[in-house]
């Protein structure tokens, strides 16, 4: 039932070094939590349970309370982004056009859900909201790749090709 | 303070200035319902049941939150707020697993009653998605199930707030928002201390203990197997209220014929081991002292404290009174003591213990409380579990006549019987130490200074040449304040009690619920305390030294306290645990 995170935390000295940097600069600014979660996010890229221990440590505040936080707001990720970040376009023209089908798709080939990221580190997916790629519905794009008027059919080649 | 004067539903009511509209209401007779609303812990305005027009503001406002102030008009009963009350309850049902019959607070539910007053049966108006929820029993004592919850956030209150634990909250936002973990690791991983508050401040069933009633009636009903009951001194504080007398009435009696009526081969008394654990303990603090030993020796009667002290102070558990508690005391001594007396293989007793706590629950299972190849205690039952059988077997508790123990666990002292106090533990060790100590009588037996429902409360007594410096504290949040004080120096005492729960065991995560209003406005642990503190003033004898049973314990049996057989039997180790873990 755990959300694990699939890729192995790889916090580094240095890391963890600045982001008590950052707590030790905020503390005592009253509602220092979100601004320090953004400053960690910085940091990491993501808030991995390791990091959300060191500022629930830190602050002596409940680890659950800084969850709480992060699970509420979408800016914070509870994931890395991979190598490849894939996402689809689930906005309106993308999704009468079928976006969702592909979107299942790359689901089922990568194994990861909506904002998760593969064990490997290599691919992460997130959904989007129009590209400005209407034209072209529906889209998806591998990083800065924009593949468009693409079918369920075409999914496994596109994903192959970053393999 | 000054007081300001307002209507209610047209009424004149002076308040004090800074009250609420919902305290101003009660002092004009009227109760505003509420359910998010816990005083002190829990004042979040959020549920919107409490809501009331004020002449002059644009919306409905709160008035659990809302102060009120001179001149004000307030209308608690209005079309307009009813249909709002209404609705709210409609909107709360429409995300409600409504399984009400075989719900185990159906009769004591806060949020069935509000739709009975309310006339709200029309469930199907809003019928729709229900939010996803997975049911989480990891945890040795209870189960929740979010099907049933209703986001009050009033468990949230009592694990942050009042314990200082704070390993639920709630996740995600909107529809999706659940009560849960970090990363939905399960209760059961987390550093949860068992304590059950979340329990006694849920107002549905969205929270309960784990339910044992069926593994005691089938022992009761093993003809091989001989069953001992052991009770709490605090459930006798409270059982009766599961029957519908007052907060505050001594049900000792009643419940032992209950006990009896059920099936138990033997009704015992845990205040029989509470005396024990005076002796055992009080000798602990008395060698510590003059020894040298670690200091401040710490109480370790409450498995909720315990396991709270191994998760966040790993460092103090040294600290900690190497003594079980009474129950394991008393399961170790029942089946070896008791069984060799009785010729009963200790394989076949079964020990069932009735406590005011669900942390009891965890503690039977805790390593290194076997003393005889066997678990001590077999089967820890909640008040609220000893409730639900005998009214499952149609005893009718308020016509039993009250009855007394057997013999020879069952004989207890005064001091015993206060342990289920903030305090008592403290003033019952004292009753012992001092005695030992001076090796004269006690003259005065009372020692007023550590009884009370405060958090915290400190004592300084001149016994012989020693100056002891004592504290107590209840309710981990004041525990951790204290302990917090004790590592930075701020304070030598040479003895502790801790009780995890505010108020101590009357106010344990087991015993009978009571709903939020009553909380907020009656003392209930003061009023269950005062049945313990009644039965000790009363009592023949008042000193655990003095308990003629646990005399021929010792004399015929265990030798002497601290002996290496009571050390054996009556002493148990603890581990160092971290909050939740390392990495997921």
């Amino acid at each position: 039932m755990s959300k694990k995170a699939g890729v192995p935390f790889k916090g580094t000295k240095e890391q963890e070094k600045q982001l008590l940097e950052v707590i030790a600069e905020l503390r005592d600014t009253p509602g220092c939590l979100m601004p320090i979660m953004q400053r960690a996010q910085d940091i990491y890229g993501y808030l991995p349970y390791e990091v959300q221990k060191i500022i629930s440590d830190e602050l002596r505040i409940p680890a659950e309370k800084v969850y709480g936080v992060a699970t509420f707001y979408a800016q914070f990720n509870l994931n890395p982004k991979g190598t490849y970040k894939v996402s689809v376009c689930l906005g309106t023209a993308c999704y009468v056009k079928g976006s969702g089908p592909v979107f299942e798709e790359i689901q089922k080939i990568l194994g990861i859900g909506d904002g998760e990221c593969t064990p490997d580190g290599k691919f992460s997916l997130d959904t989007c909201r129009c590209v400005g790629a209407c034209g072209l519905a529906p889209v998806m794009l591998v990083n800065d790749d924009v593949y468009g008027r693409i079918t369920v059919d075409q999914v496994k080649g596109i994903l192959e090709k970053y393999n | 303070m000054a007081n300001v004067t307002l209507k209610i539903n047209n009424v004149e009511v002076s308040a004090p200035e800074g009250s609420t509209i919902l305290e101003a209401a009660r002092l004009a007779h009227i109760e505003i319902p509420t359910l998010c609303f816990l005083k002190d812990i829990n004042e979040i305005g959020a549920c919107r049941m409490c809501v009331v027009e004020v002449k002059g503001a644009r919306t409905l406002v709160t008035a659990c939150v809302y102060p009120v102030n001179e001149g004000m008009e307030v209308f608690t009963n209005t079309p307009k707020v009813m249909e709002s009350r209404k609705k709210t309850l409609q909107l709360l049902l429409s995300i409600h697993r409504q399984d009400c019959l075989a719900c185990v607070r159906s009769g004591n539910c806060e949020l069935q009653t509000l739709c009975k007053d309310y006339g709200v049966d029309n469930s199907a108006r809003y019928q729709g998605a229900m939010p996803a929820s997975e049911i989480d029993d990891s945890a040795a004592h209870m189960v929740r199930d979010n099907s049933k919850c209703i986001l009050c956030r009033r468990c949230i209150a009592a694990c942050e707030k009042t314990q200082g634990v704070g390993v639920i909250g709630a996740n995600e936002r909107g529809f999706n928002t659940y009560v849960g973990q970090i990363f939905d690791m399960e209760l059961g991983e987390t550093s949860c201390v068992s304590c059950g508050q979340c329990i006694a401040a849920c107002p549905t069933g969205a929270i309960y203990e784990k339910d044992f009633t069926k593994d005691a009636f089938a022992a009761i009903a093993d003809p091989d197997k001989f069953v001992v009951v052991q009770t709490a001194p605090a459930v006798r504080a409270a059982i009766a209220e599961e029957f519908g007398a007052e907060i505050g009435t001594n049900g000792e009696g009643k419940m032992v014929a209950a006990l009896r009526r059920l099936g138990f081969d033997k009704v015992f008394d845990t205040n029989f081991a509470a005396d024990l654990t005076i002796l055992e303990e009080g000798t602990e603090l008395i060698e510590r002292i003059k020894n040298g030993g670690k200091l401040p020796l710490i109480t370790s009667c409450s498995p909720g404290w315990v396991k709270y002290c191994e998760h966040y102070y790993p460092d103090m558990t040294e600290n900690l009174s190497s003594c079980k508690s009474p129950q394991q005391m008393f399961g170790a001594i029942a089946k070896s003591y008791l069984a060799e007396k009785l010729g009963i293989p200790k394989e076949k007793m079964v020990v069932v213990s009735v406590m005011p706590c669900t942390a009891k629950k965890f503690e039977i299972n805790r390593d290194d409380q076997a003393a005889n190849g066997v678990p001590d205690v077999d089967i820890a039952l909640t008040t609220r579990e000893l409730a639900r059988m005998i009214k499952q077997s149609g005893i009718k508790f308020n016509e039993l006549p009250d009855e007394g123990f057997d013999d020879p666990m069952g004989e207890y002292t005064g001091a015993g019987v206060i342990f289920g106090a903030t305090g008592g533990v403290m003033e019952a060790a004292l009753r012992y130490a001092v005695e030992v100590i001076t090796g004269k009588e006690l003259g005065a037996i009372d020692f007023n200074d550590v009884r009370g429902t405060q958090g915290i409360k400190e004592a300084a007594y001149q016994v012989g040449d020693l100056n002891v410096k004592v504290a107590v504290a209840s309710g981990l949040a004041n525990a951790r304040e204290l302990l917090d004080k004790v590592k930075a120096g701020e304070a030598d005492y040479q003895f502790i009690e801790i009780m995890g729960c505010p108020g101590g065991c009357v106010n344990g995560g087991g015993q009978p619920q009571v709903p939020g209003y009553i909380r907020n406005t009656v003392d209930v642990r003061a009023k269950r305390a005062s049945v313990l503190y009644n039965i000790d003033k009363n009592a023949k004898n008042r000193k655990s030294q003095d308990n003629p049973q646990i005399k021929k314990l010792y004399d015929e049996y265990l030798g002497k306290p601290g002996g290496e057989k009571a050390h054996h039997l009556l002493h148990t180790k603890y581990v160092k645990r971290q909050v939740n873990k390392d990495q997921m």
